[in-house]
């Protein structure tokens, strides 16, 4: 069926994961005409939800694939606890609450759901698993969107939006090689954020962003969230900040996804181009320990960082894709990977000298620590005396980006001059700076996107009624 | 990933390429039993990836949930890379070697089999009486036209051939992957085969891209499957009324082999066809597609067994019964000889490998 430009929609939705998905469903099941917008081509369509595992959901215990309960009280500790209390408390104890129905929702729309089983993720208690991952369950969504009816288009950008006084009226597209004007009664902005936009990324970071890994596909350029902020819409959220970990430094520059972590650091010494170390390793257990070392080395010469272990630590770690580098001696070491070798060999024999005895525990904060290095290693800090000895190198991986569109209870879109706007509405990452003003929780992202999308679905539906 | 090593094959080079890709995402561990196992494992040995190809029933699950498959550059297709490498196990572990390239242009050499059955017998029942016994009317009596001595030596012969060649070879296989074996490892897997529990992508079924995930080829096994165990079950049973109890063919059409010959018939007519026109429909980037030749010649083979067994009992009483029995019993004999050297492995090498994913999920730690 060819897709018809002429007449006005319902429910016009910009992106097409997660967030995009569900408004999409829940306008068309109030029996509104809606058309999803998808920048990116059919195979990478969804942003950085093909790249996720699992949402967090409040529930009581009862959900078959969840240990439990998770009540809403700890859910919100834990938001103020990553956030540092940077968070609208209003949305976060909404998400909270709404994130208990997403379930049955998903498994209505066709998503199935798993245990966690092997793995690192002690998650079950408040985590949700996708059977398939993010792909998977997005592959659900999109058959349940065009079983209502919900006209997806893939390969399709927006490349304008026609807004008057915070009014919506058209999107412009570009499709199968022309520009389309698609006009609607109401916008749904749930489009992410700029991640792979690198010239964005050097308005804050220079040129280390030519450095920057982007862990998702290259079509999360934030186009749609620059629009918005065009038109005079409230923008939340810090421009400057991301969500970066350090990742394989020889994964792709885009789209590397979860396949390229390295969760070695913890187990070894991380150096830099120098064979210097720069941090405490022993700091933090997961995922906090995973999530500080993205930043750490997008602060260091050229971006780079190299975890050194020993063979007494190279099983501890989940399989890398990419293999350790590999040497018999430290010298040896440091020429594979172009380090000055007397500068490895000296940072390796401080740290080995510093080391105290203690019993090694890497699933606690346990007692192995060294003493009198002015960068210590306060836990899990054994000799790395065992050949052979390996190395990973390691570069920022950028996950998402903080800045976004400000909402109200109703996913609505705050202008700059205070007002709400008639008929935009915003969901996913677009507006998840509204509850996670910084800092990360596992499954967080899927949660803002699911229960804004939703509540977006709703509004605009009743929306474009009136 | 795995540097070049050139004393393995190409399907085993990629096939090591893809579970090192795979370990390190572990996003589909939730949809067979091949990525639980792969979890065990930090490096894949020869043996690991012969293991894991069996176990994988194709239903391309991870396929369409894949972040990685084409065209994204890690080209991640793990459906198509362990049908590769499994066909080729097939041909690795059989016995004779000579025969190994059997599996190479198998819908050839099943045809040539299936010719060579029928022939022999058309052949061999004119030179036995004359050519009118061919076309005479018997009454529905097999055994006018071979002695039921000589029908049984000659397939008891095959048969015990093909029973030999397939244990020897499973046998090799079994001690290249190590595999251990206990009751209750047997009786999972038992129940697993049974079931096809691993046919269903974690629940939605098999898919193709784009396309829904669908029971159709669990249901279509089934028929295939236990329609083959009743035909087996209806000859065991007639067998056992001619040594045991005396009681000759033909027997009536209520009669318990009768019966279960049928409904075992019926299976095999409508399991085959259904897998077949599947088959045709199915995404082709999923597949082994230069080998897909031996998934057809099995099902033409069960289904033609089916077919010429239904054909001799309608006209058993005709003038046609004759070169309907040349017929039947060519395809039939064509059938047990190709056992061991065609798509009727696969059962037999996955119930193993189920076997000793059975026990090593009790056994093994995963690594983390």
């Amino acid at each position: 069926m060819p897709v018809r430009f002429d007449n006005i929609y319902d429910v016009v939705v910009a992106g097409g994961g997660n967030a995009a998905l569900c408004a999409a469903i829940t306008a068309a099941r109030a029996g509104r005409s809606v058309i999803v917008l998808e920048g990116a081509p059919a195979f990478y369509r969804g942003g950085n939800t093909r790249h996720t595992r699992n949402l967090r959901c409040a529930h009581d215990g009862i959900a078959p694939t969840m240990t439990g309960p998770y009540d809403g009280g700890e859910f919100l500790d834990d938001l103020y606890r990553v956030t540092g209390g940077e968070t609208d408390k209003a949305l976060a104890q909404l998400t909270i609450e709404r994130s208990r129905e997403l379930i049955p929702w998903m498994n209505k729309a066709g998503v199935k759901f798993q245990p966690p089983l092997g793995g690192t993720l002690s998650l079950g208690k408040t985590n949700a698993f996708f059977l398939g991952g993010g792909r998977g369950m997005l592959n659900a969504l999109y058959r349940q969107a065009e079983a209502l009816g919900v006209v997806c288009l893939s390969d399709a950008p927006v490349t304008a939006l026609s807004i008057e006084d915070g009014f919506f009226t058209a999107a412009t597209i570009q499709y199968e090689g022309l520009p389309h004007q698609v006009r609607g009664r109401t916008l749904v902005a749930a489009a992410g954020g700029f991640e792979a936009n690198i010239d964005w990324l050097k308005q804050h970071w220079g040129a280390a962003a030519d450095n920057f890994l982007i862990r998702g596909t290259p079509y999360n350029r934030g186009d749609v969230l620059k629009m918005l902020l065009a038109h005079g819409v409230k923008p939340v959220g810090d421009p400057t900040q991301m969500h970066c970990v350090g990742i394989d430094a020889r994964a792709p520059r885009f789209d590397g996804g979860i396949a390229t972590r390295l969760d070695s650091v913890v187990f070894g010494i991380m150096v830099n181009r120098a064979a210097q170390r720069f941090y405490d390793e022993g700091e933090e257990t997961w995922p906090k320990r995973y999530a500080i070392w993205g930043r750490l080395i997008a602060q260091q010469p050229e971006q780079i960082g190299y975890s050194i272990v020993d063979s007494k630590s190279i099983h501890m770690f989940m399989p890398s894709i990419f293999p350790a580098v590999q040497a018999g001696a430290i010298g040896e070491l440091a020429g594979k990977l172009q380090l000055d070798a007397a500068a490895l060999e000296k940072t390796v024999a401080d740290f080995n000298a510093a080391v105290r005895p203690g019993t090694f525990d890497h699933t606690v904060l346990d007692d192995c620590r060294t003493e009198g290095l002015a960068i210590p290693k306060s836990h899990w800090a054994r000799k790395i005396d065992t050949p052979p000895y390996y190395a990973y190198p390691l570069r920022p991986g950028i996950t998402f980006t903080y800045l976004g569109v400000r909402v109200n209870d109703e996913s609505r879109m705050v202008l700059a001059n205070g007002k709400t706007s008639g008929n935009m509405f915003a969901a996913g990452e677009i507006m998840a700076g509204n509850v996670l003003g910084k800092g990360y929780l596992a499954g967080i992202g899927m949660t803002i996107g699911a229960v804004f999308g939703r509540i977006a679905g709703e509004g605009a539906a009743k929306n474009a009624r009136n | 990933m795995p540097a070049t090593d050139l004393s393995r094959s190409a399907a085993l080079v990629e096939a090591d390429r893809l579970m090192t890709i795979c370990n390190a995402c572990r996003y589909c561990e939730g949809l067979c039993a091949v990525f639980p196992a792969m979890e065990m494992r930090r490096t894949f040995a020869d043996s690991d990836l012969n293991y894991l190809a069996n176990l994988c029933h194709q239903c391309g699950a991870c396929y369409s949930d894949c972040q990685y498959s084409p065209p994204h550059e890690f080209n991640v297709n793990v459906p198509a890379a362990l049908a590769t490498l499994r066909n080729d196990s097939y041909a690795k572990y059989a016995w004779p070697r000579a025969f190994a390239p059997a599996f190479a242009r198998n819908g050839l050499f099943i045809a040539l089999t299936a010719a060579a059955g029928v022939a022999a017998f058309i052949v061999g029942f004119v030179a036995w009486r004359d050519p009118a016994v061919l076309f005479a009317r018997h009454a529905g009596d097999f055994y006018k036209m071979m002695p039921h001595n000589a029908m049984v030596a000659l397939f008891g012969a095959v048969f015990i051939y093909a029973i030999a060649a397939l244990a020897l070879s499973l046998r090799a296989y079994w001690r290249d992957i190590n595999g251990e074996v206990d009751l209750r490892a047997a009786g999972e897997a038992t129940v697993d085969a049974a079931r096809l529990t691993y046919l269903g992508g974690g629940g939605g079924g098999c898919t193709s891209e784009n396309e829904m995930p669908s029971a159709q080829r669990r249901v279509f096994h089934h028929f295939t499957f236990y329609g083959f165990l009743l035909c087996f079950a209806a000859t065991s049973v007639a067998t056992i009324y001619h040594y045991a109890f005396g009681w000759r063919a033909p027997y009536a059409l209520t009669s318990l082999p009768v019966l279960l010959g049928i409904a075992g018939g019926l299976g095999l007519l409508i399991g085959p066809a259904g897998l077949f026109v599947l088959a045709q429909q199915r995404y082709a980037v999923l597949t082994d597609a230069p080998r897909r030749g031996m998934d057809t010649a099995f099902l033409a083979m069960l289904f033609l067994v089916s077919l010429t067994g239904f054909a001799l009992m309608i006209l058993r009483d005709s003038g046609a019964m004759g070169i309907l029995l040349a017929l039947h019993l060519g395809v039939v004999l064509a059938l047990f000889l190709s056992l061991p050297y065609g798509k009727f492995v696969h059962g037999l090498y996955r119930y193993l490998a189920l076997v000793k994913y059975a026990r090593e999920k009790r056994t093994a730690a995963f690594v983390d």
